[in-house]
């Protein structure tokens, strides 16, 4: 059984890659990752009863934190119902992502803003050396460089050095990291490719 | 066609060095987040707590696909290590896909320590459908479930902030690596030992994950200096006006 979801994954991923390449695979291509947008539609549906059942399993247990799994299986089952028999596109469940996911998820990024400024002030007790240091006093400059004055732009700061880092050094250290990341995603790809990594199912 | 070249090219290469059978083996250089990742693997088994591993919110229909296989070989590693701990490792995702495959790389885990048994669905699980809601949902798992230590592997934005804040508040090791630049610079500030680029894709090599992942670390070692030439050789075209 291992071996035949091996050689079906493998196949699939040849030739979805070969229909890049090759214009007679092209609609092979179309068809495997049109199949892949519907299992990952199911997938979803999969992935929220696995959270309704880790949840359902907290509350059974009595386990720390089962109040916040109650309030998510209430929440869960009623926007379900609503949007099942308002339809997805009715006003209230407008309402329902513009006035609480998106507030909530706001306020998540308000929070993230603040831990990252407490995290950067740790940052040189947690590692002392200097690659802490370039990377603070760069946050530094940038953000005095960035600062919105009355009088416009922070004299050499906000006019030369940083548009100077993010340019040059910036732009230049990403572009490494992102071709670092290119080719180990090049790699990793081809493991699973060969069957080397089987992330769908036997070892 | 360039491109059909280069994973062709690639491909054979990365054949060749798996095949090779080396006399000595092989010399990494230390990389101090993956020996804090190996040593935190035994202590928490002899501890009896938990490890966390967060996948992130990369889907395996586009580019972010990599990181979510990177992380997911690791995990497959990990699970097989910590199976038979008093308290098992626990995955999280932040996609449908890839909380399907967290399941699935767990019970793989499980059966190669042949304690199929003990294996639980919900070890695996999707906490929540946006980067922001998964990392609420991750937050919650290491808070009330006896963690020790998380790891963060794969494809994270800033919310990997909000992970961080969450370790450090209940005093866990925090290890982690993300393939979004975003993601990197904030777990290079909340972390003692971050992974930058391309170290995310690395773990499985220093783990012993096996000998493909050790040929993958050579011949991204061989592509860099490919990449590092053709830059060079471009700037000096360029500046004797070749091209």
């Amino acid at each position: 059984m291992r071996v035949f979801t091996a050689v079906i994954a493998i196949a699939a991923g040849i030739l979805v890659l070969g229909g890049y390449f090759l214009p007679a695979l092209a609609d092979v291509q179309t068809l495997l990752l049109n199949w892949a947008v519907i299992l990952a539609g199911t997938a979803a549906l999969v992935g929220i009863f696995n959270l309704v059942s880790v949840h359902s399993d907290k509350i059974r247990r009595q386990e720390k934190g089962s109040g916040y799994s109650i309030l998510l299986l209430i929440s869960l089952v009623v926007t379900f119902l609503f949007a099942m028999i308002l339809r997805p596109d009715h006003e209230a469940m407008d309402i329902i992502l513009n006035g609480v996911i998106i507030p909530i998820e706001a306020a998540l990024m308000g929070l993230l803003t603040v831990s990252l400024l407490y995290a950067a002030i740790r940052l040189l007790r947690r590692r002392a050396d200097f690659m802490s240091l370039v990377f603070l006093v760069t946050a530094a400059l940038l953000i005095l460089g960035s600062a919105t004055l009355p009088f416009g732009n922070m004299p050499v700061l906000g006019t030369f050095i940083r548009p100077w880092i993010t340019q040059v050094l910036a732009l230049g250290g990403a572009r490494g990291i992102l071709i670092g990341v290119a080719l180990g995603t090049l790699t990793t790809g081809l493991r699973v490719l060969f069957g080397a990594d089987r992330p769908y199912g036997g070892n | 066609m360039n491109e059909l070249i280069i994973i062709l090219a690639s491909a054979v290469l990365l054949f060749a060095i798996t095949l090779w059978k080396r006399k000595s083996p092989a010399n990494l250089r230390e990389i101090p987040a993956l020996t804090r990742l190996y040593r935190t693997l035994g202590l928490s088994i002899e501890d009896g707590t938990r490890l966390h591993i967060s996948l992130g919110s990369g889907s395996l229909l586009d580019a972010r696909g990599g990181s979510a296989l990177a992380g997911l070989a690791l995990l497959r590693h990990i699970a097989e290590r910590t199976s038979t701990s008093d308290k098992p490792s626990v995955a999280s995702a932040g996609d449908p896909t890839l909380g399907l495959l967290t399941q699935d790389t767990l019970q793989a885990g499980y059966q190669a320590a042949a304690v199929e048994e003990l294996y639980v669905p919900t070890s695996g699980r999707v906490t929540g459908l946006s980067p922001f809601g998964y990392a609420a949902g991750a937050m919650n798992i290491m808070k009330n479930e006896n963690v020790s230590a998380n790891i963060v592997v794969g494809h994270f934005g800033s919310e990997a902030g909000l992970l961080a804040e969450a370790s450090d508040r209940e005093n866990m090791i925090l290890i982690g690596a993300s393939d979004e630049l975003s993601g990197q610079s904030v777990l290079f500030a909340n972390t003692q030992d971050a992974l930058i680029g391309e170290e995310l894709f690395a773990a499985g090599a220093y783990l012993g994950a096996g000998a493909s992942h050790i040929a993958s670390l050579t011949l991204q070692d061989i592509m860099r200096w490919f990449v590092i030439l053709a830059l060079l050789g471009g700037a000096a075209a360029k500046l004797i006006g070749v091209i």
